[in-house]
Parts: structure tokens; sequence; C-alpha cells
């Protein structure tokens, strides 16, 4: 009556899998249909591939996507991992808990909220010193650093967390100041957390659809908005070709950078050993 | 710092005070980045809560007022508030977000629980692959994860096709724009947030206990119920609250899953501002959704804080 327990082990993580999964598998699948109709299945066709590069509108706006990630992501690392220092290294101090608290918030708060308030917020400060002047990329930008920072913040104090602090001690003994003692030692040892919490932040840049709506501005669509507008009027075929053009996109990206991180411990395990 | 450089202690620490300078700016510049542009933001939210709408841009009127330059005059305005009392709807929508987010990590738990306690049970190389695939589909798009849910449940789609050609149904079951895409949208979603600090949890958990209470006759449900689940109480508080908090915030699953037969209230903050263009109301609708999720927060924050001080250990 009791199946054997490897067997109930497979079976829970088949179906989980199988449900992560699934979908994903389908709608790429499907971006090869040939139909207009994107359920029904009438042949094998990249042509909505093609259509997809003659699409000026999401070409458009996936380059101002793509410029947003990446300065809010190099943004987000440089002040995420200021933010895990801090939060790690520098022992109890005033506003201690303030930090901690706002490095959490951003990633549990619902986004409708985040977005309304960051919009007022540009709103008010553009009437009392006229910074930002309207509403676009950087204001876009801005919002992206500060709930990006916060994952990379996590990410990155993990790593300091568990990294061996012999190394750093015995420089500081060596005579090698604070500031030499981060770049030459802890810098090195934490970079992998750098490259994954910088790759995380892009991504949910790029991903981003309500707080960027909220603080867009006219002339400034991204690309999650021009999806969403289009996918608001039903299932187009065009969608799921660009949504296998990203799964692949961030599958190569995940897998190189994965292989990348392991070659390189590889090759230091020598030396430390 | 705790690891102050033998050097420096016998020197007598003379860069002591550009060390501690050098510090609070590392300190101040995320600080402050936070405090003006997340921190600051609530404020003018509670601020423009509390004013009148009007037309015009900014569409509402300022709080404070020099009413004939001589005279500082506050007004304030509870109307916003009022709504809330006068139209149902608003009420509605917040019981049944709560009530829906309260479902998802439910069902998140259960899928969640059995999926995280096996991936501890598979041998490492192994373990590692699958940790990475739970990863994953969360750095794919979380629209595009929504979306082709739209191509499976729709009246034309994959699932009624399938269950049609099967045999089971004559006629296509009306899946999407129902409670049950939105349910099913919002576990897909956000599953992932609940494994990761389910493992990271049952991962360090100390084996000795569970096999101790095995020699003391303990069966294998009882082990689960009286050792495992409980030492796991963290993850599944940390797990639950990062899914039940933005679920129910949530705008893009019930928008697109749910249409016009699904009431959440992050639906509605998002139509009285891109709607209705009133945005006092939806300043007073976010205020009092911050305020429901201010002990769902703090729960996350306090769990947060200790397994941070586990791990630390």
């Amino acid at each position: 009556m009791k199946l054997p327990r490897s067997l109930r082990l497979f079976t829970v993580l088949a179906f989980g899998y199988a449900f992560l999964y699934g979908p994903i598998f389908l709608l790429v699948i499907y971006s090869f249909n040939e139909s207009k109709l994107v359920t029904v299945w009438s042949g094998f066709s990249v042509k909505w591939y093609g259509e997809l590069l003659h699409n000026e509108k999401l070409l458009e706006a996936a380059w101002l996507s793509l410029k947003i990630a990446f300065v809010s992501a190099t943004l987000a690392t440089i002040f995420g991992t200021m933010a895990a220092l801090v939060l790690d290294r520098f022992g109890r101090f005033r506003g201690r808990t303030l930090l901690s608290g706002m490095i959490a918030a951003p990633l549990v708060m619902p986004e409708v909220i985040t977005g309304l308030a960051m919009l007022l917020l540009f709103v008010a400060l553009e009437t009392m010193i006229g910074w930002p002047a309207g509403r676009g990329q950087t204001t876009i930008t801005i919002a992206h650093v500060t709930f990006s920072m916060a994952f990379v913040a996590i990410v990155v104090q993990s790593r300091l967390r568990h990294m061996d602090r012999s190394l750093e001690e015995a420089a500081q003994d060596l005579g090698a100041r604070p500031l030499k003692v981060f770049f030459v030692i802890t810098l090195p040892i934490i970079a992998p957390s750098l490259v994954a919490g910088w790759l995380l932040g892009f991504t949910l840049s790029l991903d981003d659809l309500v707080i960027a709506s909220f603080v867009s501005g006219p002339g400034s669509t991204t690309l999650p908005m021009v999806v969403f507008s289009s996918v608001r009027l039903g299932v187009s075929p065009q969608i799921n070709a660009l949504a296998t053009v990203i799964i692949v996109t961030v599958a190569v990206c995940i897998t190189l950078a994965g292989k990348l991180m392991t070659l390189k411990d590889d090759g230091r395990k020598p030396k430390r050993s | 710092m705790k690891t102050n450089g033998l050097v420096a202690r016998i020197q007598g620490k003379p860069d002591r005070w550009k060390e501690r300078w050098g510090q609070r700016l590392v300190a101040a510049v995320p600080m402050g980045w936070l405090l003006v542009f997340f921190l600051a933001p609530f404020l003018f939210v509670l601020k423009i809560a509390f004013s009148e709408s009007r037309l015009g841009i900014p569409p509402y009127q300022p709080l404070l007022e020099w009413v004939d330059g001589a005279v500082l005059q506050l007004q304030f305005n509870l109307a916003n508030f009022g709504f809330f009392l006068e139209d149902p709807l608003y009420a509605a929508a917040y019981l049944s977000s709560l009530k829906m987010a309260a479902v998802s990590t439910l069902i998140c738990l259960m899928i969640g629980y059995p999926m995280a306690y096996s991936i501890t049970k598979v041998r490492q190389p192994w373990r590692n692959v699958l940790l990475m695939l739970v990863i994953l589909p969360f750095w794919t798009s979380f629209l595009i994860r929504v979306y082709a849910w739209i191509g499976i449940l729709k009246n034309e789609g994959l699932l009624n096709n399938f269950l049609m050609w099967v045999g089971v149904i004559d006629q296509p079951l009306p899946l999407l724009h129902s409670p049950f895409a939105v349910y099913v949208g919002i576990v897909y979603s956000y599953l992932p947030f609940m494994i990761l600090p389910l493992y990271a949890t049952l991962e360090r958990m100390d084996l000795t206990l569970r096999e101790a209470a095995q020699d003391l006759g303990c069966r294998p449900w009882e082990v689960m119920l009286k050792i495992t689940l409980p030492l796991s109480l963290p993850g599944i508080i940390a797990g639950s609250m990062l899914v039940f908090i933005p679920a129910a915030g949530e705008f893009v699953i019930p928008d697109l899953l749910g249409g016009s037969n699904v009431l959440m209230i992050g639906k509605v903050l998002w139509n009285e501002f891109f709607l209705n263009r009133d945005w006092p109301l939806a300043s007073a609708v976010a205020v009092v959704m911050l305020v429901l999720l201010l002990v769902p927060f703090m729960l996350f924050q306090h769990y947060q804080a200790r397994q941070d001080e586990a791990e630390a250990r």
C-alpha cells in the first residue's frame, strides 16, 4: 500500500518540476506554430521571429529597457555591496535596524505601492527643486536601483558571512589599510556574488512592469509595457517568439556565468591548498 | 570593526578617526539613497492620502497652504478614507485580496514543503542542479510566465482542448477570468520564493534530533510532526511572508488571469490611479494596504533577522 521512499521522492519532484516548467515549454513550442491562433497547431514556422525583427515599437522599447537595466544593475551592485558591507562588518551602530529594514522591505513590498510612492516623490521633488524634470528614463532607473539594491545586498551579504575572514585579518596585520584590504582581498573573494547580484538586478529591471508604468512619462515605454498592452489584447504568437528569445538568452547567460564561476574556483583550488 | 589589525593596535591606532570617517561614508551612501528614494516616498503617500482631489497637475490640493500670504492653513481631509465606509467595494476588495493571498500561500506551502524536503534528500551534484532549476524560472520574465497560462487556460486553450479531446468534457470550461486562474497564477509565480527559504532551513537542520526521535520509537509521521515541522518554522514563516505580502498587492496576475471577475486591491489602486486619475484616493488605498501588511511584514523581518543570526553562527 505504501510506495518506497525513493519513488515517493521522485514523484514529488517530477510533479513539482513539471508544474514549474510545463507552461514554459508549451510557450516555446507554440512560438514555432504557423497559425495565428496560438493554441491550434498548423505546422512549423519561424515567421513570428521574422516579424519580431520588424516590430519597430517593440525593438525601440527593448533598447530602452536594456539601457535602463544596464545602468540600474551597475548602480544597484555598487550601493547594494556597500549596504551588505555595512550590515555584515560594521557591527552595531545607530540606524542599523533602519537600514536592515529598508533592505528587507523592497523584497516583499507590493509593487503598486512602491510605484505610487516613487511617483509621488518625483512629482513633489520636481515642484520643489525642479529635478527630475519630467519623468522617463532617469526616474525609471532610480526606481529600479532602489529595489534591485536590496536583492544585491541580500546576495552579497550571504557571501560575506560565509567567507574566510583570516585572509582579511592577515592583510590588516601586515599593515594594509581598510580600503586596500577591501579591494585586494575582500572584493576578489566576493566577486561571484557581485556578478550574481548584477545579473539579478539586470533581469529584475528588464522584467519590471508595474513600477515602471507608474514612474515613466510620455515617450519612455519599456519592453514589459509593450508586452503587457499587447497581451491585454489577447494572445499573440509574436509574444511567444519574444518569450522564447528571452528564455533562451537567460538560460545561456546563466549557464555561462555558472561555468565561468566553477572554472575560476577550480583554477584557484590548487593554489589554496 | 571587530577585527582591528594587530599592527594598528600596537601603533596605538593613529588612523582611527580616518577609518571611522571612511566607515561613515560607506554607510552614508546606501543609507542616504534608501532614505530619499524608499522611505521618503511613503511620507508623500501619507500626505497626499489626506489631501483633496482636484483637476489639474498635480491632481491634488496642497495640504499646507498660505492663505492671503499670511495664515498657514492646514487642510486635513479625511474624505478619502470615508470612501471605504460608504462604498463596500473597497472593503470587499481588501478582504478578497487577503483571502486569495492566504489561500495561495497555503497551496504554495503544501506544494513547496514536500519539494524542498525531497531536494534535501537528493545526493549532491544533483541537489545543486535541482536547486538551480527552482531558481531558473525566477530569472525568466514574470510577465511572460503569467502570459503562458493565458494560452493554457482560455476557452480554446490547450487545457480545454486536451480535456475535450480526451472526452472528459463536451464544452470548454471557463477557466480563464476566474478566481481559479488567479490562484494558479499566484502559486506558479511565487512557488520558488516558498521553496528557497524552506530548503535553507531544512538543509541546516540537525539530523541527530530526528534520529533520536526515531530511536525512541517515534513513527515517521510523528518525527515529521514533532521534530521536522517545528524546527523548520522560521523557513515556513519567511517563505509564507515572501509569498503572502506581494501576492496580497498583486496587480498583473488578477488583471491578466482574473479579468473583471476577480476583485483585488492592487487592481483597485491601479484603476484609481490610471483610469480615474484620483491620486489622493489611490494613496489612501495604499495607506490602508500598508497598515494591513505591517504585521506580516514585521513577522517577516523578525524571522529573517533570526535566520541571519542562525546562519552567522
